[in-house]
């Protein structure tokens, strides 16, 4: 039986039709998860998809937080079950303090939605395994309320446990994505260039650029690669498999 | 009928890029005198409760679960009126 990959969907939600399509494309199956359900369905992993829960309403997340499925899964996954929260999701995550941190409207105010550059930095979680460490990767991002903030303690303390999943690559950088036509650069002032960080068990991630837009050379970034995103899935699957 | 007024600010040490850019229009009117803007969220409550004392902690226990997110923000809770019949007056009290 393959692994059940489940994403949620709350009203507002956008990328869980993409977050789905993601989990059939590397061979899971994929389970629809609604925000009045408590019930996970039996899945053996989370994906909390992007888009604006509940209109992001006092703030991005805020509400979504507190929906009965969240409460399923807030349990679940401090008892070690697999959950990406992604740009959206990841800032539920934050309000339900799985995840240190909060994300605040982006540096210039802009809504951005363009390909970016990431350093993959942790490579042990069950999301990210199947990256080399210090793998580069062009991912779409597209938010206004992607800008990643948490006190100089709390910042060093991530740091230090390794717990920063993927930065933005900064412009003055090498990097070695490509024909350098993909943006690079922290995007909206997120502190330490913070694109991504987990929980200290590693089961728990979140990340602001949508790794579920970049799973093939079709819809992917253009010029390509087009698949850098496709390792958050085929890493969960082996995980999965392996457990 | 009580009137509880929750307001919520980005902490001092959090950047505020709204106030920022607000705080840069507002010279370009004429209103050259702004030195700082940081923009907040103000709640204004009516609660079913007559009691000053449990008015506050309750308008507290809901800033703190769900008004503020106090890892970014800090709140201040206000009871304008315990009991008042007329909210407006109590308002601008």
């Amino acid at each position: 039986m393959p692994a059940r990959i489940g994403v949620v969907t709350f009203p507002g939600t956008l990328d869980d039709q993409q977050a789905l399509r993601a989990a059939a494309a590397v061979g899971a199956e994929p389970v629809k998860l609604w925000h009045r359900d408590k019930d996970l369905h039996q899945v053996d992993a989370v994906v909390l998809p992007g888009g604006f829960s509940y209109g992001d309403y006092l703030r991005a997340g805020a509400i979504a937080r507190f929906s009965p499925v969240m409460d399923t899964i807030i349990d679940a996954a401090r008892g070690g079950l697999p959950v990406l929260g992604i740009c959206n999701g990841f800032q539920v995550l934050c309000e339900a303090h799985l995840l240190e941190g909060a994300m605040i409207r982006n540096g210039d105010l802009h809504f951005i939605n363009r390909d970016v550059t990431l350093r993959i930095e942790n490579t042990r979680t069950a999301w990210t395994s199947d990256y080399e460490p210090g793998a580069e990767a062009v991912i779409p991002i597209k938010n206004v309320d992607g800008r990643f903030v948490a006190d100089e303690r709390t910042l060093d303390a991530l740091e230090a446990e390794g717990r920063v999943l993927a930065r933005y690559v900064s412009d003055d950088n090498q990097h070695g994505v490509g024909n350098n036509q993909h943006s690079v650069g922290n995007p909206n002032g997120s502190l330490r260039d913070i694109a991504g960080i987990c929980n200290a068990a590693g089961n728990v991630v979140g990340l602001m650029p949508h790794p579920e837009y970049a799973i093939d050379d079709l819809t992917g970034p253009y010029p390509g690669p087009g698949t850098d995103g496709l390792p958050f899935f085929t890493s969960i699957l082996k995980s999965l498999v392996s457990a | 009928m009580a009137r509880v007024l929750v307001d919520v600010m980005l902490k001092p040490e959090i950047l505020d890029p709204q106030g920022q850019a607000v705080q840069r229009a507002l010279p370009r009117m004429g209103f050259d005198t702004v030195l700082n803007v940081r923009q907040g969220k103000r709640f204004e409550l009516e609660l079913d409760d007559a009691d000053p004392a449990t008015l506050e902690a309750t308008a507290a226990a809901m800033a703190e679960k769900l008004l503020a997110n106090t890892v970014i923000e800090d709140f201040k809770v206000t009871v304008l009126s315990a009991g008042a019949d007329d909210p407006e007056t109590a308002g601008a009290a």
